[in-house]
């Protein structure tokens, strides 16, 4: 299991912000009244999206909110790997996939280009903006290698382009998410042999249907 | 043609999203028609046709979607609610297909979530996805609006059975795919699998009766009414049936998701559909075919192996979840197991002693055993770590971790072994000593 603890230095206080706040409200009715704890994950979700990571004042925000012990907010909070319980780059945070589907398709050349670029596993580069972790496949195996920057897939990456996506996070600007080898999502690159029936896409699927094995009216 | 499945008969039609997403899309390839019909001829015949078509849950275990529903309690108790939990929590290495469901035909999903709940007389359904999957929440949270907003779903919908869908996401832990850790988690807990039985049908989410079901075993339903239960057993073995996604990763030329009927032999699927082995079918060393957890094959099993369950389970491997990494030539087996037993001790949640402690000390020998500077003997000792930890669990997170490792050592030990002779070739044997130039 992946031993995690909570930052060294810790803000005073956390404050919701009126939109989390109106998210999280949100979030909480989607489930039975009584059962409110099960909105834990995604309002410390919320709460990593206003402020980046979540600090030790949140969890106490939230257990409040929830009406949960603090103990049980910081469990959920040490044991789920998408929270961020130190500040990471403000610009990007790269979290590169490194488990075997990536790695035989190049994963490890591309840590060395955020070695490089952005510096050690797990350190914010000198200038806060940047960070990167490896994490446990991120479920994108057929655009491998691939990397998630902030919330969006970056697929298909070869040092070159990843060295690029940096740059460009770093010139202020907004790298498109998705393949860069030109692919639309998942298919074979530029050889699509399936699903080339215009018949699928015409509307005759839409027309009424009977359905097939009914079972055998009674007599009346 | 390619492959043995015709576009005909594909139930994705939008699996690599060159098409509309949205509502109207979706009604265009079919979705949504004759929902209200199938709907009004009852649960019982419902449940009866799913059996009949013989679909075996698509999450990797391979348990007949049919029977699981029929295990729900017939009659809703008082403050007892049926629920419907759909495990999007996919993130078993290699299979990236429930993904592509979610963002390209998310209204399959939700038709058959509506199907589903009313076969199990459930008025409330949770999608449970992977937190790391932002964009392909998005998309659904903006499908579900369509559906309540074209009173699809909802109170008082066109299909006359009130029904709620809501959308719940993770946090980034591998265990929570276990149908019971999914169940904690949802219920805002630490994603640690619960001791069965009770099974969730009898006491799941909140303590109510509950089925958990995988995202493509949901989609499909829709489309397995619509054209026959006979239609869909009729591809594949007996007892294999179907059509089934494919999730070729690794050293092809052409790596993609497919939909291909069930059975299909490994080489047709490789070499129609991905491009062929990477420098060529010689060079095919060996494929993990269904998701880490599953033992390796070597290449020459490989060749007429038909990909379905049985098949696969006489070959002491497995389907899992159809997610295919095939390993050429120039792969280093031993760093690539070794990289998934440290993907099993990561994820490992810590509440059973032998995977909690047992996931580490693998991964750490595995390490070694990439060098080379393990002991020979170690082997054995990794072998038998690996038996204890496999099946004294209470979930198969410890079997999943035993199974890669095994499935290495059963066809490739002799690569190990020539490591470790190697490493010791040239090097003085006694700790400690250097050897000095002779002058």
């Amino acid at each position: 299991m992946s031993v995690r603890r909570l930052a060294k230095d810790q803000p005073a206080t956390f404050d919701f912000s009126k939109d989390t706040l109106k998210k999280a409200q949100w979030w909480i009715a989607k489930y039975p009244s009584h059962r409110k704890q099960s909105a834990v994950i995604p309002i410390l979700w919320l709460i990593q999206k206003q402020e980046g990571w979540v600090s030790e004042p949140a969890i106490r925000a939230v257990a409040a909110m929830l009406e949960m012990p603090v103990i049980r907010v910081l469990e959920v909070a040490t044991f789920y790997t998408m929270f961020q319980l130190e500040p990471v780059g403000a610009v990007a945070h790269v979290q590169l996939c490194g488990t075997t589907p990536c790695m035989l398709r190049g994963a490890n050349d591309l840590k060395a280009v955020l070695k490089d670029k952005i510096g050690p596993v797990m350190h914010r580069s000198a200038d806060g903006r940047f960070s990167w972790e490896e994490v446990e496949c991120l479920g994108a195996c057929c655009n491998a290698p691939m990397a998630a920057i902030n919330d969006y897939y970056y697929e298909d990456l070869t040092p070159e382009t990843l060295g690029q996506i940096l740059d460009d996070f770093a010139a202020g600007k907004k790298p498109k998410p998705g393949s860069y080898a030109g692919r639309k999502a998942s298919e074979p690159a530029g050889k699509i042999q399936t699903l080339t029936d215009p018949a699928l896409y015409d509307g005759s699927l839409a027309k009424p249907v009977k359905l097939p094995n009914q079972p055998a009216k009674e007599p009346a | 043609m390619v492959g043995i499945l015709e576009d005909k008969d594909r139930i994705f039609l939008n699996l690599y999203g060159l098409h509309d997403w949205g509502l109207e899309g979706a009604k265009q390839r079919g979705c949504w028609n004759g929902v209200k019909d199938m709907l009004d001829l009852g649960p019982a015949w419902l449940i009866d046709q799913m059996k009949a078509s013989g679909l075996r849950g698509r999450g990797g275990a391979g348990f007949g979607t049919g029977l699981k529903w029929s295990f729900m309690p017939k009659e809703v108790k008082e403050g007892r609610p049926h629920y419907l939990v759909v495990n999007a929590d996919e993130s078993e290495p290699g299979t990236c297909k429930d993904r592509e469901i979610m963002r390209h035909d998310p209204h399959l999903l939700i038709e058959g979530c509506l199907i589903a709940s009313y076969a199990m007389q459930a008025h409330a359904c949770y999608i449970y996805i992977r937190g790391e999957y932002v964009r392909e929440r998005e998309i659904l949270e903006d499908a579900i609006a369509q559906a309540y907003k074209a009173k699809l779903i909802g109170k008082n919908n066109v299909h006359g059975w009130d029904f709620d869908l809501y959308v719940h996401h993770g946090g980034g832990a591998y265990i929570c795919g276990e149908e019971t850790a999914l169940l904690e988690s949802l219920e805002g807990k630490k994603g640690q699998p619960r001791l069965k039985p009770p099974f969730p049908a009898g006491a799941g989410l909140y303590g109510c009766p509950t089925t958990v079901n995988n995202v493509e075993s949901i989609a499909v339903v829709g489309t397995i009414l619509r054209r026959g239960a006979d239609w869909f057993s009729s591809f594949g073995r007996p007892n294999n049936t179907g059509t089934k996604l494919f999730c070729v990763s690794g050293h092809v030329n052409l790596p993609c998701n497919v939909e291909e009927a069930m059975s299909i032999p490994f080489r047709q699927l490789i070499e129609d559909h991905c491009g062929g082995i990477r420098g060529g079918w010689g060079n095919l060393k060996a494929v993990i075919p269904g998701g880490s957890s599953v033992a390796m094959i070597p290449a020459e099993q490989c060749e007429n192996l038909p990909m379905d369950f049985d098949a696969l389970r006489d070959l002491k491997s497995g389907l899992g979840t159809a997610a295919v990494i095939v390993m050429d030539k120039d792969t280093d087996l031993v760093r690539a197991i070794a990289r998934l037993a440290y993907f099993y001790k990561h994820e490992s949640c810590g509440q059973c002693t032998p995977c909690r402690e047992g996931t580490g000390w693998m991964w750490r020998v595995m390490e070694r055993m990439v060098t080379g500077e393990a002991d020979m003997k170690e082997i054995d000792t990794l072998l038998d770590v690996a038996s204890q930890v496999e099946g004294h669990t209470i979930c198969a997170l410890g079997d999943a971790a035993a199974w890669p490792i095994q499935g290495l050592f059963r066809h490739f030990r002799h690569e190990v072994e020539e490591r470790i002779a190697s490493y010791r070739t040239g090097r003085p044997h006694v700790q400690g000593a250097t050897l000095q130039a002779a002058e």
